[in-house]
Formats: C-alpha cells, structure tokens, sequence
C-alpha cells in the first residue's frame, strides 16, 4: 500500500487520485475495495453546521498611548470578549451576546446579533467597533478606547474551536404540547417535526469512525482556510455503542481546530441565530483521508443507511438529563423528509448544510488534485475506543462555608 | 371565469374604522380568507387576504379598493430570501405551515416557492442565518 508521503508525492505532481466520500461509493461498488484502495489516494469529507464552542483569539495591536486590556473590559461591536490574557490579546466566542440584547426576556429571543457574527463580519473585512475600559497603569496608563479595527491590521486572528465535527448527532423532536425553541432549532409540540444535524456519509468522522486516519495535527479545510486538528475536541467521548462497522449509535468524537482567521471566508464561517436559544456560529470542516490501507477506505465507504442516530425527546428527556432514548433512525431514512416515531409520522428536516458539506468535500477535492493541499502525517493519535474516557456528568453538591 | 390572489393590502389611517372587506363580499361577492391583519394607532393597517371569485368582479373590487385609497400589492413581493445568506440547512422546511419550501431529494437544495408563501412570517426568525426577509 501507500504511505502518506508516497501520496504527497503524488500530490505534488499533480498525479493523486482524489474523490469525496459521496463519489468513493460508486467506485467501489464498480471496483470492489482492492482495486480502489490501490487507485484512490485520497478520499474527501465535508460538513457546515452550527458549532458552539467556537471562537477566536486576537492580538490588535499596541494603541499610543498603551492600554491593558487585560483584566478590562472589550467589546466587539457591543458583544463582549475575554481579556483574561495579556495587554492586548482578546478572545471572542461565538456564543457571546451584547449586554444589552433581550435574550430571552420576551420568549423566544430573536438572538440576531452575538460573536458568531462579529468573526463573520471580521473575516468579511469589516471594520468592528472595538470599546475598551481598563483600569490603568505605569506602563498602560490608558483607561479607555473606541476605535475600529479590520482584520488586515490586526497582528493576528486565529479560529480557535475547543470543539467541532460532531460524530453523529442526536436528532431532536418534542413530545410536549407546546412547541420549543432549542439549540436543535424549533420544535413543533408533539411530534411535530424531527430535526437532525449531521452530513451523515460526507460527515468527516463518521468516515473515520475508529479515528485511524486524523490525530493531532491533521491538516484541513476550515472555514474556507486551511486549519488544523489541534486536540479531541470537548466531549469527545470514543466509548459509544457502535455498528458492527464502528460507526457509533450516538454522539461521539469530537475534534478541537485551530486556524488563521485572515485565510478565511465569511461564506465558510457563518454567524446564525437560533430563536429562543441564542446566537453561534456555522463552521465549515473538511477532512481529507489518505487511503493508506483497505481497512481506511472501508470505513469511507459508510452510507448514509450505515449511520444510526438516537431519537431524543427535547422538552422532558434531554432537559432533564434522563437517559431514554425513542428510538433509533437512520440518515437515508431521515432523509427521506419522514420518520416514524411512536408510531407517527414526522416530517424531518437538518440544520447541517448538506449541499455546503459537498461542496466543502469538492473544493478540498480541487486543492489536493492541484497540488496546493498536502496530507499531515498526525503527530499522535485521538484517544479511541480503547482509552477508557466516559463523558462525564457534573453532579452538583453544596457548597458549605 | 374564476381567479384567486394572495394580495396585500395596506390602509391609511383613516380608512381602519371602515368595513373594507364587508364590500367585497357584499358588493364583489369575494371569498376571502385572512392570513394576516395588524393595525396600530397612527399607523397605516394592514390586511394579508387570499381573495377568490369572478375575475370580472375581482378586477372591480381590486378597482374599488384603489379607489378608496387602498394601496395594493400581489403578496409574492413582499418576502425574499437573500440568496447569499441562506445556507441550504433545510430548517425552514417542516417550519413553513404553507409548504413553500421545498428540498431537492438529490442535491438537498431548498428552493422557495413564492406562490405558496402566505406570509406568516414564522420562518423568519425561525432560519438560523436569518436569510428570509419580510417587506410590506
């Protein structure tokens, strides 16, 4: 077989064979798995949908006279950053909401404006209103500034996500009679509708589902840009029940990503708002896998009937921390825009892009065949089924004085 | 031969207190159904209707209400989706009571069908990079 370097050989002559994880299955179908793995040198995933816990870091600059922002106070276009670093770096998650947003005071909350959308319109070029109080001292005597500033002159800006690419998802339907507004969008009462949250067959783990090809360091598309896989993600919990091939029943591996904010696409990185929940941000991943054995291309060569995801109920079971699960579907069968659920039937619909994932997977397809996207060798492995982590719950307990 | 419209329908403030629609019907014998109606003080209202009937009497009831001082508008125009902001998730799909949109089974392309939009604005907050617009 071929090892990674062989492939970027390949690459660099403008000679690798590239396909996405959709095209992968006619050919194996046509080929059988021998003849690909030793045709295909890499196969391409894709996914663009709402990721929380995500964010960026900033270095602004040196204001004359200085400032410590650190241990201040920043706002970015009236949404608050982290200054807990020093003078003048700052953190802006997507999450965040200005001070004065309504939230969900007037229920369900519009959240049309958060940190999500600061990064947008900061990676479109736009100047943002940077509001900064500081406490002063000998050395940054400043105590205020209100200034603009744009991304092109700014020391550096880097995505930085502590988790992202979800492995499977839950998909979410409410059993109560009233609808409700979720992070899993909104949720007609009962049984109106069940919304899912996956690129299914495209979703980069779910076609490396035993985490044999991506570990620390693995180079990929991220929000149009280059990025890379810094760490397991949040959450990441290897130790899921599984399919015969691996593919776990329930959310599972996550991955922490890391990137140069200035190389990317607003179009790629997309502030969203989900009523009655709050403000975030649409990330858009892609993750190349070399074809480095035939075991690798079997576990691309998942579809979307392959994928099974629990159906959980949204207004009782998921608030409340109880286990019960309704359910298991399927993605070929959630997308056929119906599913049964106690016995109804239940209209379906995503949050996650599938159209964008296909065309994340084409465009990191485009950059390797010409040569401008090489493959990582990972620096070390995500921990995997074998590691023993458990996702843990916080039980909490009193504090006494 | 018959016709029925979505229209808009928007009033000036000192045409609120008058029964509008009565006249179509009485007048015009017009079906309508409401499909949205605000008004606020020193406010124009405005009225959303799906109207059916006669062509002929449609045409002089459309006529009627133009006359009196009522600004109309085929409701197709007054929600949009901005093409560059809509992502194609698919949320708005089973969130539109009217049906309007409608995913492409292959491509997982959501198309919106103005036609069937009755412009009751749930999609509107409802889409999570807020690409439907509402203009009346």
């Amino acid at each position: 077989m071929k090892t990674i370097s062989e492939i970027n050989e390949k690459i660099k002559r403008g000679q690798a064979v590239v396909v996405t994880a959709e095209e992968i299955l006619d050919i194996v179908k046509e080929k059988g798995i021998a003849r690909a793995a030793r045709e295909v040198d890499v196969v391409t995933t894709g996914t663009f949908g709402p990721m929380c816990s995500s964010g960026a870091y900033l270095n602004v600059g040196h204001s004359k006279p200085r400032i410590k922002l650190g241990g201040g106070r920043v706002y970015l276009n009236d949404v608050p950053a982290y200054t807990g670093f020093a003078a003048v770096d700052l953190m802006i998650g997507c999450t965040a909401l200005p001070d004065d947003d309504p939230k969900n005071r007037a229920h369900p909350g519009e959240f049309i404006y958060g940190g999500g959308h600061v990064i947008e319109e900061l990676v479109a070029g736009k100047d943002i209103r940077l509001v900064a109080t500081a406490y002063g001292t000998d050395c940054y005597p400043r105590k205020k500034l209100e200034t603009l500033i744009n991304l092109k002159d700014i020391n550096e800006a880097v995505l930085f996500n502590p988790r992202n690419a979800y492995q499977n998802y839950n998909v979410a339907v409410n059993l109560s009679d009233k609808t409700i507004y979720t992070y899993m969008g909104v949720l007609k009462p009962k049984l109106g509708n069940a919304n899912y949250c996956s690129a299914g067959q495209l979703s980069p783990l779910l076609n490396d589902p035993l985490y044999k090809s991506v570990g620390i360091g693995t180079r990929i598309f991220l929000g149009g840009g280059t990025g890379y896989v810094v760490w397991q993600g949040t959450q990441h919990n290897p130790g899921v029940p599984r399919t015969e091939g691996g593919v776990p029943r329930k959310p599972a591996g996550t991955l922490a990503v890391i990137g140069d904010l200035k190389l990317m696409k607003p179009q790629w990185l997309r502030g969203v708002s989900m009523q009655g929940y709050g403000a975030t941000l649409a990330v858009g991943i892609g993750l190349p896998i070399p074809i480095v054995s035939e075991e690798v291309l079997r576990y691309t060569t998942v579809t979307d009937a392959d994928i099974l995801a629990p159906i959980v109920d949204y207004s009782e079971t998921y608030p409340q921390r109880k286990p019960d699960s309704l359910g298991e579907v399927s993605y070929a069968q959630l997308k056929t825009g119906k599913i049964k659920v106690q016995g109804k039937e239940v209209p379906t619909a995503s949050l996650s892009s599938y159209p964008r994932a296909v065309e994340i997977a084409q465009t990191l397809k485009r950059w390797i065949k010409q040569g401008e996207f090489t493959l990582t060798e990972a620096v070390a492995p995500l921990p995997g089924v074998e590691s023993g982590i458990t996702f843990k719950n916080l039980e909490d307990r009193p504090i006494v004085e | 031969m018959a016709v029925s419209k979505r229209i808009v329908l928007h009033f000036p403030p000192r045409l609120v207190n008058r029964p509008i629609v009565y006249r179509l019907v009485k007048d015009y014998d017009l079906e309508f159904n409401i499909l949205k109606a605000s008004i606020s003080p020193e406010e124009e209202g405005l009225l959303v209707l799906e109207l059916r009937g006669n062509r002929q009497e449609y045409e002089k009831g459309i006529e009627f209400l133009a006359r009196t001082g009522i600004k109309v508008q085929p409701l197709s125009q007054d929600i949009t989706r901005d093409e560059d902001r809509c992502t194609h998730c698919g949320a708005c799909v089973t969130i539109c009571p009217a049906g309007a949109f409608v995913l492409n089974p292959a491509t997982r392309v959501v198309s919106f069908d103005n036609e069937k939009c009755i412009a009751c604005g749930i999609c509107i907050a409802a889409c999570p990079p807020r690409a439907m617009k509402v203009q009346f």
